[in-house]
């Protein structure tokens, strides 16, 4: 089951195997982690991985940090995706202290969660065509990724590190016009994918390339953890979204996308499908949230704020799958422990290290973006 | 594969002919979004110097530091924020929880300098080209990390108050009084603010964290007269709260009284555990008010042999026969002066200095002599007929009322004045049966006295009659009355003064009362001075000049309380007798023996 491919010692010394670090510094969006390839000929016959690259120290930071100070901290652990830190850290602080979210706040939290995974998908959708040599493509998704970052930054008053879901709610209502604007980046984002279906998914480099490569076979997804887009893309209907609905996504319209086959390819267009599908939720949200009423909860004062003992875990869906926060309180002003579980801590090891066996070196940049991991989120 | 996957790539060319996004100079082409959060703003005319900013932030990016223009006073620590931008990652927090909303984020996001240390600012000071930014992030008016409304305290019904002494305020419940101590953001402008310097934020702590034993221990460190000044402190700390800024200031006078109110007076020296050890040296105090049992109070502790003398029958001085039982019952003033006499302070009641003892022989006998006899002596309205027997004095009628005597005030009264006695005899006369009109040269925002107990004169049906100056006091036709003419006042505006009220002498008034209570001000009676010591002693206005630790000119002599501070009111006399305490202990390790 988990059996791993290892080289003895001995052979290693043979002289028929080549050593050959790739990364941290690799200008792929694969992140700051490195992958010990062990090369016979131009075939990886074995992979280690190491993280350590980008270790912040987060949930033992957290521990020394009241928990109103927490906030913009979180957003830190996955720089691609920060409002989903935001969220489930904020989400997890409202249920042990007992705070009730407003409507409205739940609202406008959903549409930012939507925004940033469409954003995310955005780079993710450059990354997957740059590694196969289609760089093109990277300037045109990062383009329209910044023309929403645009809009975050109008609604937030940020482009990366939003800080907009607070523990309470959110922080401001959306200003004037800002749902025309949105509506306008989502039919260029539309007609954009248009054109991502013509020159990367119609594309014979990339099917020739991409197909069959880093297949997971149905049978791994429970041993490995194996969730989101990855585990759908398998014929798995996996969604947190769905099986347990948080925020207004049970007022939503949307039905869980799944393919048939899991390789870099049907992964992409899986990823490709649910980009429509933010787009549609997004629509939806712009149509559906209330423009008035309170969107911040009364706190007690944040300045001595303890939260009663307890503990919780609190998930939502992120791009990549099932993100989670397991927070304790011990009725101090401090959070007893903090853990972060992000799905790339499975993808970008476990998974990594068992697909990338006899894959070909140039490929190995191809898989690791398929598999959708983020490095900065395994080292919390 | 097919065809159309080896031609349809070539797609991309389409796309040669669109106009780009991004720009060649962003700073000047890409300005940032209206909230965006940039480089901060403060306004330090609005800036009080909390430091809430500093507490908050998360990474130590705020120093709060001493700038030349602005000083350190009362409601203003004279400080303001500096930024470190090697530190700051903009979260804004700082901003959402600005007490005064001084401080603000432009929509600025480029900042070039050579200078690595220019990258520590201080907004509103150092000169930046942002700092009057109308963009930026500003805390949007419907977020607010500050608790802004304050607990309501249950009161007893105004005409229920009136058919007893019983007191008025009922004070927090449990759930209130957490509620409220929740509030606090321990800025500590109110600890400057306080003439005794209580440590507020500490005692509001403790009654946040349940633990009133502690907090009667912070309590007592600096105001021994804590029980009775949770109940009438003028409350100037409240004044200054930053939290007033956008909503109601802390209750902190309520909150020092819960900490008292749970906790008995029994247990105070069980709590409190003051340990003497006598010092040999011994101190007179005249007076067993506030200022004179306040530094009764801190010199034994540090081990001296203290003799209070005292006039009457009974100790607290204004504060038991000038403020009325149902602002003040007696069991929570005697709280705080058993337990000071609890610890080997001796008072002799009853004994008048200059008729019991001369003031020459406590001069021989002692190493210091503190003076705080107060004002006790009734002002003259300086009028035609005031010694008529129907006049009476506001301090007597309300000295009456505390030792149980009936004043005799009748059931048709007027009351002259606007200060707290003028009040609080009205008050006592309502509740005496009688009907009451107060007569007031000034108007209602001019009152000196405290705004509470105007609020509640007037809900006890006190009949104010404002702008009315008394011109002359005469025989009524019944020996049991009085006549009073008075004349409407107009304000005349005095430049650098307050407006000043004219007699209008085309508009007189006559009425009849069974009585007239004038309590127009106090003053003090230094009879009891010898000759040759009060000539020493410098005057000013009617009251004696000192120092900062209550200093004479009289080496040994010291004077406090309301015949020194021009406030006159309990917590000014409780911080001069601290302050007294410290100078005696001063001069007696400098010049005894």
């Amino acid at each position: 089951m988990f059996e791993l491919h290892r080289i003895p010692e001995a052979e290693l010394e043979s002289g028929k195997y080549v050593k050959l670090w790739h990364g941290p510094q690799h200008p792929g969006i694969t992140g700051n982690m490195s992958l010990e390839l062990t090369l016979s000929g131009d075939d990886v016959v074995e992979c280690k991985t190491h993280v350590g690259y980008l270790h912040r120290g987060f949930e033992k930071m957290m521990e020394r940090r009241t928990f109103i100070q927490n906030f913009p901290i979180v957003c830190r652990i996955a720089v691609p995706e920060p409002t989903f830190n935001e969220y489930l850290y904020a989400a997890a602080v409202e249920e042990l202290a007992g705070i009730e979210v407003p409507d409205r706040a739940q609202w406008l939290r959903c549409l930012n969660l939507e925004m940033m995974r469409l954003a995310s998908f955005l780079m993710w959708l450059g990354g997957a065509a740059g590694s196969f040599g289609m760089s093109t493509v990277y300037q045109w998704t990062v383009t329209h990724r910044d023309y929403m970052l645009d809009l975050f930054e109008e609604m937030t008053g940020a482009r990366i590190y939003h800080m907009y879901i607070t523990p309470g709610g959110v922080r401001a209502p959306l200003p004037e016009g800002f749902t025309e604007r949105t509506r306008s980046v989502m039919d260029g984002i539309e007609k954009l994918l248009y054109e991502i279906e013509r020159v990367v998914l119609n594309n014979a480099v990339f099917k020739l390339r991409s197909q069959g490569l880093g297949f997971i076979d149905p049978s791994m997804i429970d041993d490995y953890g194996i969730v989101g887009p990855n585990a759908r893309a398998a014929g798995l209907a996996r969604d947190v979204r769905k099986d347990s609905p948080y925020l207004v996504y049970d007022q939503l319209d949307f039905e869980t996308i799944t393919g048939d086959k899991s390789d870099a390819y049907n992964r992409t267009v899986q990823r490709y499908q649910e980009m429509h599908q933010c787009i549609s939720l997004i629509r939806q949200m712009l149509d559906q949230t209330p423009t008035s009423g309170s969107f911040h909860a009364d706190l007690p004062n944040v300045l001595h704020w303890k939260i009663p003992a307890g503990q919780t875990y609190v998930k939502a869906e992120c791009t990549r799958g099932e993100y989670g926060y397991f927070l304790v309180t011990d009725g101090s002003e401090y959070l007893r422990r903090v853990t972060i579980r992000g799905p790339s801590y499975t993808h970008a090891i476990a998974v990594m290290e068992k697909l990338v066996v006899g894959v070909n070196i140039a490929d190995v940049a191809g898989l690791m973006v398929s598999l959708h991991t983020y490095p900065p989120e395994i080292e919390r | 594969m097919k065809l159309k996957d080896i031609t349809s790539p070539f797609y991309v060319w389409q796309r040669a002919f669109e106009k780009t996004y991004t720009t060649a100079k962003p700073a000047l082409e890409r300005i940032g979004a209206h909230a965006y959060r940039g480089f901060h703003i403060n306004d330090i005319e609005k800036c009080v110097g909390c430091g809430t900013c500093e507490e908050i932030c998360q990474n130590g990016a705020i120093d709060m530091v001493k700038i030349a223009q602005k000083a350190s006073e009362k409601g203003d620590s004279g400080l303001v924020p500096r930024f470190d931008y090697g530190r700051c990652c903009w979260c804004a927090l700082c901003v959402d929880i600005c007490t005064t909303g001084s401080l603000g984020m432009s929509n600025e996001y480029t900042w070039a300098s050579d200078d690595p240390d220019s990258f520590r600012f201080t907004p509103g000071v150092d000169q930046t080209s942002w700092q009057d930014s109308e963009h930026g992030y500003r805390r949007h008016p419907e977020y607010n990390l500050l608790k802004l409304d304050r607990p309501e305290m249950k009161m007893l019904d105004p005409d229920e108050g009136l058919k007893s002494f019983d007191e008025v305020v009922h004070g927090f419940d449990h759930k209130q009084a957490i509620l409220e101590a929740d509030r606090c953001i321990e800025c500590e402008i109110c600890v400057a603010t306080c003439p005794a310097n209580m440590d507020i934020p500490d005692y509001i702590r403790a009654v946040r964290n349940q633990d009133f034993d502690e907090g009667l221990r912070i309590l007592y460190k600096t105001n021994p007269f804590s029980a009775t000044c949770g109940r009438i402190c003028t409350h100037k700390c409240e004044d200054d709260c930053t939290i007033s800024t956008f909503g109601k200031p802390l209750a902190i006078r309520w909150l020092k009284r819960y900490i008292v109110d749970q906790i008995p007076a029994e247990r105070f020296a069980e709590i409190l555990q003051d340990e003497i050890s006598e010092n040999g040296h011994h101190v007179s105090i005249i007076g067993a008010g506030p200022g004179g049992m306040t530094t009764a109070y801190y010199l034994r502790k540090k081990g001296y042999a203290v003799t209070v003398y005292e006039a009457g029958e009974s100790g607290g001085g204004m504060l038991r026969y000038g403020v009325p039982s149902y602002r003040l019952p007696d069991d929570q003033l005697d709280k705080d002066i058993d337990y000071i006499v609890s610890l080997g302070v001796e008072v002799k009641y009853n004994c008048k200095i200059g008729r019991d003892v001369e003031f020459q022989q406590l001069m021989d006998e002692n190493d210091a002599i503190f003076i705080a006899t107060g004002l006790n002596q009734p002002s003259s309205m300086r009028i035609n007929g005031e010694d008529h027997p129907r006049v009476l004095s506001g301090l007597a009628v309300l000295s009456d009322v505390a030792s149980h005597k009936d004043p005799g005030v009748g059931k048709n009264v007027a009351v002259i004045g606007g200060g707290n006695v003028a009040m609080d005899a009205a008050r006592v006369c309502r509740r005496l049966g009688a009907d009451v009109t107060v007569l007031y040269r000034r108007r209602i925002v001019d009152m000196p006295a405290d705004k509470e107990e105007i609020k509640e004169a007037l809900e006890e049906h006190c009949n104010f009659v404002l702008q009315a100056i008394p011109v002359l006091i005469e025989d009524a036709d019944s020996k049991e009355q009085v006549t009073i003419q008075w004349g409407e006042a107009e304000m005349v505006a005095e430049p650098g003064k307050r407006p000043r009220p004219v007699l209008q002498e085309d508009r007189m008034h006559t009425e009849t009362y069974d009585s007239i209570i004038s309590a127009i001000g106090q003053a003090g009676d230094f009879s009891f001075l010898p000759r040759d010591i009060s000539d020493q002693l410098n005057q000013h206005w009617g009251k004696f000049e000192v120092d900062q630790r209550q200093r004479t000119t009289v080496g040994k002599i010291f004077i406090g309380g309301d015949i020194a501070n021009s406030v006159a009111d309990a917590i000014s006399a409780i911080a001069d007798g601290k302050n007294a305490a410290i100078g005696i202990d001063d001069f007696v390790k400098a010049n005894v023996r």
